[in-house]
């Protein structure tokens, strides 16, 4: 019943997306004017392609994000039992956790997650 | 207490009773996709109203007050104005993405959205892993965002982008970090059930410090996971004339912007139903008398007076203080709030494997 659900929520969605653009393009304007469709960047005309190199930076913290993120869906069915694992639950992360401290003391010691 | 499931248990009765289970069936998958497409906009068209009048009051200003009583007719006189602009797609830049990056946006937001228990019996999506989930929706827009800007062509929606996906995919690890907190309180991921857990006590005043300590890192990176407050240098309109959407235009843009204030809505909601007890009202172990007053007070009213009043401090935060610069945003993030996070997380759970939570 809930995958039906879900589907039901993925067309709504869509749906809605698709009306409301539909919608739009049916009522209004149109006109046609070759500066229109320039990218606008302040007027200036735009050089080359954007399509280009982007700063090495936002790379090195999806990489961390996805040490973090992994995590994230290891403790999570953790998190559900432990109040039955009780004191050995709370041990065996500790071990778990401290590898994954290990790793962001690391990337904070080689200035990873300086800004620069 | 009112159980909105008697409505729908009476509506399907209706409907089996004059057509085939089958058919009966697909006209409610019908009627639950009208019901959030109108709950989205409406909340969004409150929403936007809501976000000019508070951010006027905070400016000592009137705001919108011309078109219909206290400037109420201002709402309709938008989506109007939005409706009826031309959208325009620029020469260079990839259609088939250009096209795409709203679904992936709404999508993600829809699917967070209908998540939500707004009253006891109105859930749309109530999987047993429902937290995890929404937060795995509600990170399928980052993509859209991404998309947004690269294929716009822009070289200013391009950095917006860029800075949108380092913020957001950070930010979610506090938000994560904090829910996960109560789960470790609550043993499950139901969303449903934790509301209901909170029965004799909101989770707030259950796990006392480390969930006061949980709710104020989640509002932080819930805030920062929406563009939006201190933490709006995607779209730092000084800077980046609009970031991610400054290409899109008409109703392509409005869409961006419904996604927008809904995400606001839907994190503000989630710290509602997760931390402040969602809408269950607000009972007092041995309070009798005042636990039975506050029981006829609707599931629905206390959901929205609570979703609403985070809204309220959202906006309050939004307008008070200045942007963050990005090496400050992934400062905060990376060295404050994840080990917070962390540690937080860690004397949680102490506190419920010593039992020392109510």
């Amino acid at each position: 019943m809930y995958f039906v659900l879900l589907i039901v929520v993925v067309l709504t969605a869509i749906t809605l997306v698709a009306a409301a653009l539909t919608i739009a393009r049916l009522i209004s304007p149109r006109t046609y004017n070759p500066q229109k469709g320039e990218a606008y960047e302040c007027g200036i005309p735009t050089r080359g392609k954007s399509w280009m190199q982007f700063k090495v930076g936002y790379y090195l913290f999806a990489i961390l994000f996805l040490m973090f993120d992994v995590e994230t869906v290891f403790l999570f069915p953790w998190a559900v039992v432990v109040q039955e694992l009780g004191i050995m639950g709370l041990v065996n992360v500790l071990f778990f956790l401290f590898v994954l401290i290990l790793g962001l003391a690391y990337a904070w010691k080689k200035g990873a997650l300086e800004w620069k | 207490m009112f159980d909105f499931s008697v409505v729908t248990n009476w509506i399907h009765g209706l409907l089996v009773s004059v057509m085939p289970l089958g058919l009966a069936s697909f006209v409610e998958c019908v009627l639950i996709g009208i019901c959030i497409m109108l709950m989205y906009a409406v909340i969004a068209m409150i929403m936007i109203f809501m976000e000019r009048k508070v951010c006027a009051s905070f400016q000592c200003r009137l705001g919108p007050n011309r078109v219909g009583p206290w400037g109420l007719c201002q709402l309709f006189a938008d989506v109007i104005k939005m409706l009826i602009k031309e959208i325009i797609v620029i020469r260079h830049s990839d259609r088939f993405l250009y096209n795409l990056a709203p679904y992936i946006v709404i999508l993600g937001s829809i699917l967070a959205f209908a998540c939500i228990p707004i009253n006891k019996g109105i859930e749309v999506l109530d999987f047993n892993v429902g937290i995890f989930f929404f937060m795995a929706a509600s990170s399928i827009g980052v993509v859209g965002i991404l998309l947004a800007g690269w294929s716009s062509n822009n070289k200013y929606s391009l950095i917006g982008a860029m800075r949108s996906g380092a913020q957001m995919i950070s930010y979610e690890l506090s938000v994560g970090l904090s829910i996960m907190t109560i789960v470790v309180l609550t043993d499950t991921m139901q969303f449903s059930e934790i509301v209901e857990r909170q029965a004799d006590g909101w989770f707030i005043f259950k796990g006392h410090i480390p969930a006061l300590i949980a709710f104020v890192t989640y509002l932080i990176a819930g805030n920062a996971e929406v563009n939006r407050g201190p933490f709006d240098l995607p779209e730092a309109e000084s800077e980046l004339t609009a970031g991610y959407h400054t290409e899109y235009s008409g109703m392509h843009f409005g869409l961006f912007y419904l996604a927008e204030f809904m995400n606001l809505f839907i994190v503000s909601s989630i710290a509602a139903t997760v931390f402040l007890g969602g809408w269950m009202p607000l009972h007092i172990a041995g309070w009798n008398g005042f636990n039975q007053i506050m029981d006829y007070i609707p599931g629905f009213v206390w959901f929205f007076g609570k979703a609403f009043f985070v809204v309220w401090l959202l906006m309050w935060i939004k307008w008070t203080f200045p942007r963050l610069r990005v090496d400050q945003i992934l400062h905060l993030e990376w060295k404050i709030l994840v080990p917070i996070g962390l540690a937080n997380l860690l004397l949680m759970t102490v506190c419920v494997v010593f039992g020392w939570h109510f």
